[in-house]
């Protein structure tokens, strides 16, 4: 068994890899393609635009800059970033952990609520909890990320509780006052970000649970006189992990898509801000290396959740 | 009253509004009123002094400009007519906002209807494209299984991981930045279409492969079916119900993507309102507060997307009756 796992991974490994890089030059193709380029503005000069170009490669054939960076990728050299004037490889460092960390806060608000929401409505469809708790997922499910994050932004500096966004990276001194500011920021992205995913979460759980709740293994452990909460709780939710753990991979998805949203919104050093910077002032390899980066941790994502439900139900590994 | 009924209630009224735009909106949706940025909403009243009356509106008059602050002139009411100027209802004297006035002065319900236009036709034809586009692409797919089933399944399975956004914006960046307002609402169509294609195109081969395999289908060979015909009429109506479960849902996040590119400067642009545009005046620091009613196309979204899920739910109790 364990070399049938082995082999699975390395294969969804190799795929990732496939993954990132197809992302990689797709980004890398697609902003060389837009019209114009980083100095193609009225205030530059053309000459000195064109000086720029030599030195950063951008006047060679396509195909030759496409190669050149590529074999440096593999030295992880991103190229030189044209709207910061820094090395894309320090941007990418300095922001891609705030989009890993914001995204792995909404993940543990998404699965921390979503997962026992859906255990309660799918193990009890009439109990008024039931009905408040579908009512309160559906309307989120109805309203655009985008607006859960500014009714967010808006309870948070009208209450004062927690900062209203604006998280400036490193500013405050001291590891233990940076870590606390870190803390104090990062529940209000969280939210917005993970509050949406949570209720479709719940709405599959619920369905999953109903589905479960069915099984004669559940009547069976009822019969030898299993209390109904363990039966829900332990046995039941056991027997619903798969269908839920099988969109995990999507959701990794979902969580980068509305962090690209989220980190506009609440001007959070993340990735998306960054790529967004990137795409608005045509910064080829900013873009190209932001692209990587997110494919990566998408690649990863997937790949983490791929391996847990091969361990949660090795059948599936002979299936993918 | 059933979930499906109210859904197609919610959706027909929202779409009947929009149709009737032009109609039902009381002012040009881009014109400025003096005086009226920010302005509160306008209730029509139809009970004067408890005498009932002709509808009419008390005139909002600015009592601080600094401050924006707003008081109604209850001595001096507006009277409301009826089918003049060719809309159905609207002030005989001076501006009337049922829903307030934007930072420019503008009437919030008039462009939320305009803007309606404008946000769900995108999604709409967004749909439309998505749909032929992973139609064609699934049946192809699920009609030749060999080297043109492996190639699209793994473009499929390729483009279906990648987080929506990121491919919209990019290949929404790659246009010139400032386009007309049709050439961004086909832009936007189109590049949705391409981003979300391969969700549909999966659930349609599977079908046409399944389907392939059955009796009628080699009944209709036999009888001399060209193997465009048996697709096409034969085949391609068993995943009509898949394509149209897709529809729904993917109207949703059309509506959802529209908002969010605008929003963000990288789909319409002012002066043309869509939801998304309007979202930008919600945003700016305190609107939310001071001036609530410019969220009226979040709501908007919300009835809309509820009307459409309510469909769906439906719609998948309908697929699996013996769940």
């Amino acid at each position: 068994m364990p070399s049938a796992l082995l082999g699975f991974v390395l294969r969804r490994a190799f795929r990732a890899l496939a993954l990132v890089l197809a992302a990689a030059s797709a980004a890398m193709v697609l902003v060389h393609l837009a019209p114009g380029d980083a100095f193609s503005t009225f205030d530059m000069d053309p000459v000195a635009a064109a000086a720029e170009r030599a030195r950063l490669g951008l006047d060679r054939p396509l195909v030759e800059q496409y190669v050149t960076w590529l074999s440096r990728l593999v030295l992880l050299d991103f190229g030189e970033s044209t709207r910061f004037h820094r090395p894309v490889g320090t941007l990418l460092a300095e922001r891609v952990g705030y989009t890993a960390l914001l995204g792995g806060a909404a993940l543990v608000v998404a699965i921390g609520l979503g997962v026992p929401a859906g255990v309660m409505t799918g193990s009890d469809p009439r109990g008024w909890i039931t009905r408040a708790l579908r009512a309160a997922s559906l309307l989120l499910l109805a309203t655009p990320p985008l607006v859960t994050a500014l009714v967010l932004l808006v309870l948070a500096a009208q209450s004062g509780w927690l900062p209203a966004g604006g998280y400036a990276g490193a500013a405050a001194t001291g590891a233990l006052n940076q870590a606390a500011d870190l803390l104090r920021h990062l529940p209000v992205p969280a939210l917005a970000l993970g509050l949406p995913i949570a209720a479709s979460l719940e709405r599959l759980q619920a369905q999953a649970m109903g589905a479960a709740l069915n099984d004669p293994s559940i009547a069976a452990a009822r019969a030898r006189g299993i209390s109904r909460r363990r039966a829900v709780w332990v046995h039941a939710l056991r027997l619903s992990a798969p269908p839920v753990l099988a969109v995990v991979g999507i959701v990794i998805g979902t969580v980068l898509s509305g962090s690209f949203v989220v980190e506009i919104v609440m001007s959070w050093p993340g990735l998306g801000g960054l790529m967004f910077d990137a795409l608005v002032a045509r910064d080829v390899y900013l873009a190209a290396g932001c692209a990587t980066v997110a494919a990566l941790l998408l690649a990863l994502g997937i790949l983490a959740a791929d391996i847990g439900l091969a361990f949660a139900d090795p059948r599936t590994a002979h299936l993918l | 009253m059933r979930a499906n009924a109210r859904g197609a209630l919610l959706l027909g009224a929202v779409a009947g509004l929009l149709v009737a735009a032009p109609v039902v909106s009381p002012n040009d949706p881009a014109r400025q009123f003096a005086d009226h940025a920010n302005a509160p909403p306008m209730r029509p009243h139809v009970l004067d002094d408890g005498a009932v009356r002709r509808p009419f509106v008390y005139p909002v008059i600015v009592v601080d400009r600094l401050e924006r602050r707003f008081e109604e002139d209850r001595a001096r009411p507006i009277d409301l007519a009826f089918f003049t100027d060719g809309r159905v209802l609207s002030s005989t004297d001076g501006p009337w906002l049922l829903l307030g006035g934007d930072p420019l002065g503008r009437d919030v319900f008039s462009r939320l209807l305009s803007g309606g236009r404008l946000s769900l036709g995108v999604a709409l034809v967004a749909v439309v494209l998505t749909l032929i586009l992973g139609g064609l692409a699934g049946a192809a797919a699920g009609f030749n299984s060999g080297p043109l089933d492996r190639a699209i399944t793994a473009i499929a399975d390729f483009v279906i991981v990648l987080p929506l956004i990121y491919v919209v914006v990019t290949l929404r960046a790659v246009m010139p930045p400032f386009l007309d307002t049709p050439t961004v609402f086909w832009t936007m169509a189109i590049v949705m279409a391409l981003a979300s294609w391969p969700v549909p195109a999966r659930g349609v081969r599977a079908i046409i492969a399944t389907e392939h395999q059955k009796a009628y289908a080699e009944a209709a060979y036999a009888v001399g079916g060209g193997p465009l015909r048996i697709l096409l009429r034969h085949l391609l109506p068993a995943a009509a119900g898949q394509l149209a479960t897709h529809g729904i849902l993917l109207f949703p996040a059309f509506i959802f993507a529209e908002a969010t590119l605008s929003f963000v400067g990288l789909g319409f642009a002012e002066p043309s309102a869509s939801w998304g545009v309007m979202l930008q005046d919600a945003a700016r620091a305190s609107a939310m507060v001071e001036a609530p009613w410019l969220l009226s196309p979040a709501i908007a979204i919300v009835v809309t997307v509820l009307g459409a899920r309510m469909l769906v739910a439906a719609r998948s109790t309908e697929a699996t009756p013996f769940s």
